[in-house]
């Protein structure tokens, strides 16, 4: 195999490392809560400027700038869901979606206001490996198993602990939640926190290999939102297979056309695949 | 000795709909009482009332001697009463134990969630050994084991159940009165509303009669059974 | 028809024929609100019927750059090319939406899949960078003035134009309006299936809605890019400017004929407004602002400025369900 195309592969693999991060946090909150934060990307886009600003302005080391910028980016997952999809919770689905779109638009501006729209780069330069001519970046390949142990350790909290398998509960039947002692608002929020999180986690590594600016959540956040369709609103296992998909058709298809071809390619797969299985391919009708 | 719990002029509804009015009766500790009627009577609002899932318009209710009626559903569970709601309401894509294990969700129950576990699964055998089963999967008798179960796990001082026999073949409705029978021996006291009269005021020691949300009649199990009206109106004798 | 009858449309002629008296300036704005209310009340044609779609920027673009491209590269006039942009974005349209329909995608999994759809435009549009410029941008071939290749630097002319296109488009929506269309649609919204089963085709009612609301929409995305004389993907198409196209039609009011132009009238003059306020200051300050302000009418106004008006207005309407009205004639 000519050894471009096994790179081609390989990095689309660790990109779908990432992506599968991001996508386990949209579906998580549409799971639980059935809304989808349209605002995604943009709370991944606020974190990274948080680790940005904290690292490069406040000379921060970063093993304090990331736990420090998922903190931030789970209380604003906190304040999405307790400032705009509490007082509709109840309303039709799309004033919910609409909702998190306003949300994209502002923290767009608020980010442009605060930072100006140039693209501001970490710093950091990581090593790139070589491995039997194989160029891999270093970046990446962390980003990848990072990502990784945060999907293990996102399964084992939903699995294994009271509060993990209540929020797999509410999403079941959210009525009779309070009969078993558990307070549903409280649940929602600590959700929304752990989506918050997850964002701010992908920020982490996202930072280390692209440069932030206010819009960069229009590169990778309608592609998350593909993934989590693609594998089914909601279903965290689809998403996750989803984004692998994905990641090889942009990486293969970038290697065999270009970089935007390759994307292109992808979102048509999408919208394919949608309307031969409108659920998504692990999706329930 | 004052009631374990004491309902008092409780009126309730669904909006402009009123479905509960200014309805009083008391459950002793130990007893077990049978609220019943005929459909659309107000049971499960009763029900809902009670466990906090509804809140009353007007009247109060306690629970040895501490109001309830204004507190959310999760801080009545934690006060001690446990709801086992009409159709079961399993978390039909959690496994049984999972169930079992949200039942013990508050924190005491956790503390003590291997042995009320055990102890569970000694009263439903069936239960254990479907234990990694999808609650969805299970049948109809056996997912009200489970509900029971579950609610069970945080050994309540008072157990409510609606409707127990709801959509459930003759011979499981049989088995499931058994359980509340063998649940009374071991100390619970529970409040039952069912629409099936004969069998409830066998297992009951005292009952109500509730018919268009007010009680029209109460007493020993035993003397309702020889009550005419209940004779003619719900035993079709 | 009387005099007496114009005379509460006095007003409105007034504020209508206003910009051809004020400066430069007021008529540039004037524009942009006739052009935009055009696409904001296509959008609205959907939307109205919980058809939320996010990606109407797909359209926008094929409305811009389709006639421009013709323009460019073969001499086509715009006169010709924007009726094929037209069929081109409704085909694309109906290709995407006939399968939607028949496979029942609705509610979420739509909106996502329109958007979807209007980032494979940009996509495509910035992918073939050596056609159309990519992020860069193109520009019509400028000839000067001339109607024949639709480029007139004078404002008021091409604000003449702007409202005839406006007009039209609300010509539309009030056909729909009185239309059988109208009904079908608003019981699809209601309830598919019982409409289904009431005997109501689902398919073609969406179809159709779906043919004229995107094809407005390249109409005004055409009209946009021979005023502005420049494309750019990001303006076009993508999920910023469909999103813009969504709030806009929402804070004015997705369901009167004129919300959307409220709408329109709303954030292209808080837009100014905040402009002229931070100036070159606060970059973003004024989007922050306005996007706040989105937020919140979701929250407090969802049926917008014109559905608030509507309610506290001197004819406001009583909250029971509208009787059909005695003139309304069925469509076809």
């Amino acid at each position: 195999m000519d050894i471009y195309l096994l790179e081609a592969i390989i990095n689309g693999l660790l990109l779908g490392g990432v992506l599968a991060l991001l996508s386990l946090g949209l579906n998580l909150i549409f799971g639980v809560i059935d809304v989808v934060w349209i605002v995604y990307a943009e709370i991944v886009m606020s974190a990274m400027y948080a680790v940005y600003w904290l690292h490069n302005y406040y000379a921060w080391p970063l093993f304090l700038a990331f736990p420090a910028a998922i903190l931030i980016a789970a209380l604003i997952g906190v304040l999405v869901h307790m400032v705009v999809i509490e007082p509709i919770l109840g309303s039709a689905p799309i004033n919910q979606l609409l909702a998190t779109g306003g949300l994209l638009f502002f923290l767009q501006s608020l980010a442009t206001l605060l930072f100006g729209t140039e693209f501001r780069n970490l710093g950091v330069r990581l090593p790139v490996l070589e491995l039997y001519g194989l160029y891999i970046s270093f970046s990446r390949l962390i980003a990848f198993i990072v990502a990784l142990i945060g999907a293990v350790a996102l399964y084992l909290f939903l699995a294994r602990t009271y509060l993990g398998t209540s929020i797999r509960a509410i999403s079941q039947d959210r009525e009779i939640m309070g009969l078993m002692g558990v307070n549903e608002r409280r649940t929602y929020v600590i959700t929304s926190a752990i989506g918050g999180g997850l964002a701010g986690l992908a920020a982490c590594l996202l930072v280390l290999q692209y440069d932030v600016h206010p819009f960069i959540g229009l590169t990778f956040g309608p592609i998350t939102f593909m993934i989590c369709v693609l594998g089914g609103l909601g279903n965290m296992i689809g998403g996750f297979f989803a984004a692998f998909i994905i990641s090889q058709i942009i990486g293969i298809g970038g290697y065999y056309f270009s970089s935007e071809a390759a994307e292109v390619l992808a979102f048509v797969f999408f919208i394919v695949m949608i309307l031969i299985r409108p659920q998504g391919i692990l999706g329930k009708k | 000795m004052s009631a374990l719990l004491t309902l008092d002029g409780v009126s309730a509804g669904y909006g402009s709909f009123a479905a509960l009015f200014d309805v009083s009766l008391q459950v002793e500790a130990g007893e077990a009482v049978g609220v019943v009627g005929p459909n659309g009577a107000g049971k499960t609002t009763l029900m809902r009332v009670i466990s906090g899932l509804l809140k009353p318009s007007s009247g109060s209710f306690a629970l040895e001697g501490r109001r309830l009626d204004q507190l959310p559903a999760y801080r009545i569970v934690k006060a001690g009463i446990a709801h086992v709601p009409e159709n079961r309401r399993l978390f039909g894509r959690l496994t049984v134990e999972e169930n079992l294990r949200m039942g013990a969700f508050l924190k005491d129950s956790r503390r003590h969630f291997a042995e009320r576990l055990a102890w569970v699964y000694a009263l439903f055998p069936r239960l254990e050994e479907r234990r990694a089963q999808m609650a969805g999967t299970l049948s109809g008798g056996e997912q009200q084991m489970c509900a029971i179960g579950r609610a069970l796990m945080s050994k309540p001082k008072l157990l409510l159940m609606d409707e127990p026999s709801a959509g459930l073949a003759p011979l499981v409705v049989e088995q499931v009165f058994e359980l509340v029978k063998r649940i009374r021996r071991e100390g619970f006291t529970v409040l039952i509303v069912e629409q099936n009269v004969g069998q409830v005021l066998e297992v009951v020691d005292r009952a109500y009669l509730l018919e268009a949300g007010r009680i029209k009649l109460a007493g020993l199990a035993a003397s309702l059974k020889n009550n005419d009206f209940i004779r003619s109106s719900y035993l079709g004798l | 028809m009387s005099a007496q009858r114009l005379i509460p449309y006095l007003p409105l002629a007034a504020v209508l024929a206003l910009p051809f008296f004020l400066s430069n300036y007021y008529q540039h704005l004037a524009v942009q609100i006739a052009i935009w209310s055009l696409i904001y009340t296509a959008w609205a044609l959907m939307g109205r019927f919980r058809l939320t779609s996010l990606g109407h920027g797909a359209f926008l673009g094929v409305g811009a750059y389709v006639p421009t491209l013709l323009w460019n590269n073969w001499g086509v006039s715009p006169w010709l090319g924007i009726p094929l942009a037209m069929a081109l974005a409704v085909a694309l349209a109906l290709v995407i939406g006939y399968p939607c329909s028949r496979q029942k995608v609705i509610g979420h999994y739509f909106a996502l899949v329109t958007l979807a759809l209007g980032q494979v435009v940009l996509l495509v549009i910035v992918a073939s960078r050596e056609v159309t410029g990519g992020s860069l941008g193109m520009t019509p071939h400028p000839v000067g003035y001339s109607w024949y290749a639709l480029q007139i630097p004078d404002r008021a002319q091409f604000y003449a134009l702007a409202l005839a296109a406006w007009l039209a488009g609300l010509a539309v929506w009030r056909w729909v309006d009185r239309s059988m269309i109208r009904f079908a649609l608003e019981s699809i919204a209601e309830d598919e299936d019982a409409a289904e089963s009431a005997g109501v085709d689902v398919l073609r009612e969406k179809l159709k809605i779906t043919a004229l609301s995107t094809g407005l929409t390249a109409l005004g995305g055409a009209l946009y890019a021979q005023y502005l004389m420049y494309l750019s993907p990001d303006a076009m198409s993508g999920v910023g400017i469909s999103l813009q196209i969504v709030f806009a039609a929402i804070s004015g009011g997705m369901y009167s004929l004129l919300g959307p132009t409220v709408g329109a009238v709303f954030t292209i003059g808080l837009n100014e407004g905040l402009r002229v306020l931070f100036g070159t200051h606060f970059i973003g300050a004024s989007n922050t602002i306005y996007g706040a302000l989105l937020v919140a009418f979701i929250i407090f106004m969802p049926r917008g400025i014109a559905g608030l008006v509507e309610k506290l207005g001197p004819r406001a309407k009583p909250p029971a369900a509208k009787p059909l009205s005695p003139d309304t004639q069925p469509a076809e």
